[in-house]
């Protein structure tokens, strides 16, 4: 397994087998997207108290839960660089986070959106929105650090410390401003029990799923994609990328 | 005498030597919270409501200047490499240098709180519980910043990109200090609060000095 890890993670690999492996989250994500789309905005039942303007959930759920995913992934993959040298987990961790911010802010705005016909307001200052606002400054402040330095490397070790200290940091910010201000309706789908009886309708619940699924993947082909370029970026004095760009230019 | 108090010690003459570099910070303290009553409202009742987060607030951004020459001048003039090659433990003498820095900046905002309160009509027992708020919550300000600090040592023109680091970690403090102070003006209980800003403190006093080290290893190497 290690071995097998090893030989993925040298760039010259990753580059090689990332390639095949994109059509592969890519054409799902778009199979699945339009399923979800579809049965969300069209199959599935109006609620009974929010209207039609619940649908944008299928969007917005998904968005707020891949902005907080990303984020673990980021500083996870950062502390693997930091702490087994790996490049390649370095590069994840830093073509993560433009995309996880994006998420993020992907989330606030269908919230406002979602916000205004339902509290009467684009913008609350509830425990939720309140975090999720702060979870994109962590991401901004990540991405401003990494850019700060010349030398990729130091960029990469300090903002992965960086990155990690904010991991430990979420849970905290989250209680203490849970504990400050809700308004936010509580989650539909959550524990485990309530997966098994969930507060939610099964066709509610299906395009929420494939739509949560469909922003995995789509993350995933994203990742990748830009990683292959941060690899050549990084690697561009080596030879194997000359012979890419050689092959390519044919 | 030991390294860690010597490196204490030094750090505290070096800013009497200077006081400039000490006052500053506490003279944009005092100049930003006079600032609100002249932009918002001069009214008693208006005023007191918000004044704990406006002297939290404040406090929290010039100890955020201050922060910026924690290892500036020690960097430049090569004493912070020698610090890291030394055989002594950096995590402790990272922790001498907070703690010098919570003596020149921290001590003064606590003292000078009682003044703003009164300017800001906050009544006896919230100055009180605001004193206590900051004695149990500026150390960590100074534990949290230093991280910050150590990972933008090398960087020039670093000011804001510290402000932009720090300030996010910095929002649950904020949060149970100032609704601490709030919380006792309409005589309710804010043991908890306290409790939390305490175990922010114990935490960060554990962890910051690790990891402040590591980045300073990080920004050095």
């Amino acid at each position: 397994m290690w071995k097998w890890i090893q030989a993925f993670a040298s760039p010259q690999n990753f580059y090689r087998i990332s390639k095949k492996i994109i059509p592969w989250f890519l054409y799902p994500f778009i199979a699945l997207t339009l399923v979800g789309l579809y049965w969300g905005l069209v199959i599935a039942p109006i609620d009974y108290q929010q209207g039609e303007s619940y649908r944008i959930m299928f969007v917005h759920v998904p968005a707020a839960w891949m902005s907080m995913f990303i984020y673990i992934v980021l500083a996870v993959s950062g502390g693997i660089g930091l702490i087994w040298q790996i490049k390649l987990a370095n590069v994840v961790a830093k073509v993560s986070a433009p995309i996880g911010a994006s998420f993020t802010f992907l989330a606030l705005v269908t919230g406002a959106v979602w916000g205004k016909p339902m509290w009467g307001t684009w913008w609350v200052w509830d425990a939720r929105l309140t975090s999720e606002l702060i979870l994109l400054f962590l991401y901004l402040a990540y991405m401003s650090l990494g850019n700060a330095f010349d030398n990729p490397k130091t960029a990469s070790k300090a903002s992965s410390v960086l990155a990690i200290v904010g991991l430990i940091n979420i849970p905290i910010i989250h209680y203490s401003v849970t504990w400050w201000n809700t308004l936010h309706q509580g989650a539909s789908v959550s524990s485990v029990e309530k997966i098994a009886a969930p507060a939610i309708h099964p066709d509610m619940l299906m395009p929420l799923i494939l739509m949560s699924i469909s922003f995995k993947l789509l993350y995933g082909a994203l990742m990748l994609m830009r990683a292959r370029d941060e690899v050549l970026i990084r690697e561009q004095n080596m030879r194997w990328v000359k012979n890419v760009i050689m092959e390519d230019g044919k | 005498m030991n390294i860690y108090m010597q490196t204490l010690k030094r750090d505290l003459r070096i800013a009497i030597r200077n006081p400039s570099s000490v006052l500053n910070p506490l003279l944009f303290f005092v100049i930003s919270v006079s600032l609100f009553p002249l932009a918002i409202s001069p009214e008693s009742s208006t005023l007191s409501q918000i004044a704990a987060g406006i002297i939290w607030v404040a406090s929290m951004l010039s100890v955020l200047l201050s922060l910026n020459a924690l290892f500036h001048n020690d960097f430049e003039n090569g004493v912070l490499e020698q610090m890291v090659i030394s055989h002594h433990s950096l995590p402790l003498l990272i922790l001498s240098k907070i703690i010098s820095h919570w003596i020149l900046t921290g001590i003064p905002i606590i003292l000078l709180s009682p003044l703003l309160g009164l300017f800001l009509f906050l009544d006896s027992n919230g100055i009180s519980v605001l004193m206590i708020t900051l004695l149990l919550a500026t150390p960590s300000l100074s534990l949290i910043g230093a991280i910050g600090a150590s990972l933008i040592v090398g960087i020039k023109n670093s000011g804001m990109l510290l402000s932009l680091l720090i300030l996010p970690l910095y929002i649950p403090i904020l949060i149970f200090a100032s609704s601490a102070v709030s919380q006792a003006q309409f005589g309710l209980e804010i043991t908890g609060q306290l409790y939390f800003l305490g175990a922010i403190l114990v935490v960060s006093l554990m962890a910051a000095p690790f990891v402040s080290a590591l980045a300073l290893k990080i920004s050095l190497e």
